[in-house]
Parts: C-alpha cells; structure tokens; sequence
C-alpha cells in the first residue's frame, strides 16, 4: 500500500532524510517511533503530498508522488497534533466543507456517521472555537476519515490531550482502523504505540533504523527495543 | 531498485471537479466571514477612516473635489484591501488550515481561485458601501456605469495579485509587513490605469482617452492571472 525507496529530504544543506525505505501493506498499523528532528514529520509531510523529495521514489495505494499527488491525497486521511479545523465554523460546517472537497457523495449521511463515531454529534451546531482540545481533536479524526480514506497518517495525535481525550481517541483509532485501513503514526508515546500498533519502525538519523513486528516483541519489551536501537545508532557518532 | 507501478493496483481516486472545489472554498470563506465579520468590518472602517481623513485634510472645491476623486478612491481601496489580503491568509495559516486545503484531492489552483474570487466579493462589498458615503460627504456623483467597470477590473487584479503574494508572505514571520512591500510596487502600473481610467470617466470624458487606460487594466489581469496559476502550486509547496 505504501512503497518508498531511497528517499532523500534535504532542506539547504541539511539531510533530513538519508536514503530512506519503508514498506506497509494493506490493513498494517505501523507505528513510527524515533527522538526529536529524526525526521518523523517531514517523512509524513512528504508522504501526504505538503512536501516535495529531495530524490527517491514514493508510492501510496498504487500512485506515483509528486506527480500523481491529487490521486494520492483522494486515498489519504492525515491528522496532526493541529486539528486543521476553521475555528469560525460548527463541527457540521467544518466536516461539509471537507466533505466538498472530497467530493464526498451523500454527504449529508456520511457527516451523521462521522459525527455519531467521534461522539460529537450533539454538539454538531456548535462552533469549533467553543470545543475543548479533546473536542477539536475528536473532530479532527472525523474530518480525516469523512471521505472514508484507504490509509491514514497520523503525526503525533495524542500531543496535549487529557487522559479522557486520549482514551477517547485511541476508542476512535480502534474504530477507524478496524475497518481494515492502512495507519502510520508517529508518536513519542511508547504504550500508545505499543497497545495499537502491530510494527514499530524507528527512524533515527533520517532512516528505519530498525523494525519489528508487535508479535516479536516481548509485553513491555518496546522501550527496551527501542533504547537498544537508538544506542546503537548513536554510537558511532560518540566514537567518531 | 525501482518501485513496481504494478505492485499495488490504484485504487480509483474520487475528486470533485475544479469549479465544484473553487465554489466549497468560496462558500466556506463566506460562511466564516459573516459569522465572524472580522474582515469585512477591519476594512470598513479603515476605508470610511481614510475618506474621512482625505475629507478633512484637504479643503476642496467643487471642481478640485472632481479631480482628486480618482486617486483618492483608490488609495482607499487598495489600503482597505491590503487588510483584507493579510487576514483572509492569516486565517488559513493561524490554525494551520492551509495544510487542511492543500491535502484535498483537487488542483492547487482551485483553492487559489477560490481565495481569490472570496477577497474579491469582501472587496467589492466594502467597495458598495464606500462608494455611496464619498459621494455624500465629497458631494460628487460616482454612479457611472463606466467607473463601476474600472473598480471591478481593479479590484479583479489587485485581489489576483494581492492573493498570491499574500499566500507567499504569510509564511514569514514578518506577514504583516512583507505584504505591502512586496504588492504595492507590482500594482503602481494596475493603479495607474485604474485612476486614469476612473479619472476619465468621472470627468466624462470620451472614449478614446479612456481605452488606453482600459486596456492596460485588461492585460494586467490576464498577465495576473495567469502568472498566479502558474505558480501557486510552488508556492504553497515545501
């Protein structure tokens, strides 16, 4: 479902990413770990078409980025820690204008669905700047799945929310990617990832570092799978 | 190794056509501005502010009044209209929509054309309620059929223009102040056509003065338009 070969992000003279691969099938849950500034968002960016590669190839639901980004954004759903959301609009207006722009076919249905699986449904006339941050991020979810999506991309959905709204969100997650979608999140939440996710990449200095399947890992073994990772990563550097 | 374009079958993309997608934006600017009013007011004001001013400061007579009127109005659109190029993009980049816009299926374009036709109808509505209050205070009559044709090829290019360089500034930290340095020296040739010709048909005089002037207005908005087609997309593109 998702290819990438060789990819290399460059901004000025500094490699973001280094030659970069990745591979996710249909209905995997990958969850994209790694420190500060190794390049986590910049890798969703360039997979959700707001960021252009420096080199290498990149492919999602068997289209070809740059060139066929508007096919490939059809298949994407993203949500970020920022909701994206107009906070001058209610939840309704706010999933109608994302629903257009999706040319999202019966429409009216469709945003009752979303508003029912994000439990906003009651609030659905209520303007957005009124919500809590749970809230907004509740609607974020269902403004990233309102054109039903084939993959979803997620860069650190949990930042800022509240014990509830995270609980909240991982019962949206569950329902959302039950369905059989394909998911990449970044986050720095080890247990999240780990009650989620079945592979854990760690990108560390702009590549997969390493990969493992959930299966394979012991319960509680991701932090210590991670740390040996990044130690390893990070001593050559101590070295040289 | 290369990736197999046949390794996963495309999934038959779903996109609404280019003018459906320009319509939901305009819509969507629309619905936000009449329940917020923060744009269309901040203008409002500034322009009656700015007529207000020029009425006070300079002590005309009536035939003085008639000369000055061109120039006066569009120094008041186009200041008015910069507040409004600022905000209408702020508004995106604040809570990060743009990012929300450009993720949508359609041609970049479309979200251009759809920020640029809702500047244009803030302009034109806040241009509507000017035009009436200068002609009370300066007591000069602008309802004439070929000054409303100015102030509408005008204001098409300012705002065509306006929106593309307002796009590139509101990814500084300085927007507020890169906007105006960067619009207002591309504009002086539009504006110039534009008082001349608004001058010539306040002054009734005949066509032949005015069509240059005309002219010039109609190839700045093709010439406008066209370059903000073109580039949009690598504009807005990390």
């Amino acid at each position: 479902m998702i290819e990438v070969r060789k990819l290399i992000k460059r901004f000025g003279l500094k490699y973001v990413l280094r030659g970069l691969d990745f591979e996710v099938e249909q209905g995997e849950f990958v969850a994209l770990i790694g420190p500060n500034g190794a390049g986590k968002t910049t890798f969703l960016r360039i997979l959700s078409s707001l960021s252009r590669p420096s080199m290498g190839e990149v492919m999602l639901a068997g289209y070809r980025l740059p060139h066929q980004a508007a096919a490939v954004r059809s298949q994407l759903g993203v949500l970020s820690h920022q909701p994206l959301l107009y906070g001058d609009l209610s939840a309704e207006e706010n999933l109608t204008f994302f629903g257009r722009m999706y040319a999202v076919s019966d429409l009216e249905t469709r945003i009752g669905e979303v508003l029912e699986l994000v439990g906003l449904k009651k609030r659905r006339r209520d303007l957005v700047r009124t919500f809590s941050r749970g809230m907004q991020q509740r609607l974020a979810i269902g403004r990233s799945v309102i054109h039903d999506p084939q993959i979803l991309l997620l860069d650190e959905p949990y930042t800022g929310l509240d014990q509830d709204a995270s609980s909240m969100l991982d019962d949206v997650l569950k329902a959302v990617t039950a369905e059989g979608r394909t998911v990449v999140m970044t986050s720095h939440d080890l247990a999240r990832a780990a009650d989620l996710a079945s592979r854990f990449d760690i990108l560390s200095r702009g590549v997969i570092a390493a990969s493992a399947l959930h299966a394979d890992i012991p319960p509680d073994g991701l932090l210590a799978f991670y740390r040996r990772t990044i130690n390893q990563e990070e001593e050559p550097a101590l070295v040289s | 190794m290369s990736v197999k374009s046949t390794s996963v079958k495309p999934i038959t993309a779903r996109a609404p056509s280019f003018l459906q997608a320009v319509g939901a934006v305009v819509r969507k600017d629309l619905a936000s501005e009449f329940r917020s009013r923060e744009l269309l007011s901040a203008m409002f004001l500034f322009a009656l502010l700015v007529i207000l001013i020029f009425n006070f400061a300079l002590e005309l007579n009536a035939r003085e009044r008639g000369e000055i009127t061109a120039g006066v109005l569009w120094v008041t659109f186009v200041f008015a209209g910069q507040l409004g190029l600022n905000r209408s993009m702020a508004i995106e980049k604040d809570r990060n929509c743009l990012d929300g816009l450009l993720l949508a299926p359609v041609d970049r374009s479309a979200i251009y054309f759809g920020k640029m036709l809702a500047n244009l109808l803030f302009m034109l509505i806040v241009e509507a309620i000017v035009l009436p209050i200068y002609s009370i205070l300066y007591n000069v009559n602008l309802f004439h059929p070929g000054l409303i044709l100015v102030i509408i090829l005008g204001s098409l290019g300012y705002v065509t223009i306006g929106t593309l360089l307002a796009t590139m500034a509101v990814y500084a930290r300085t927007r507020d102040i890169l906007l105006p340095i960067l619009l207002f020296p591309v504009v002086v040739p539009l504006l110039i056509a534009a008082v001349r010709a608004s001058s010539a048909f306040l002054q009734n005089l005949s066509m032949e003065f005015v069509w240059p002037s005309l002219n010039l207005l109609i190839v700045f908005n093709l010439i406008f338009i066209a370059v903000s087609y073109m580039t949009f997309d690598f504009i807005v593109e990390e």
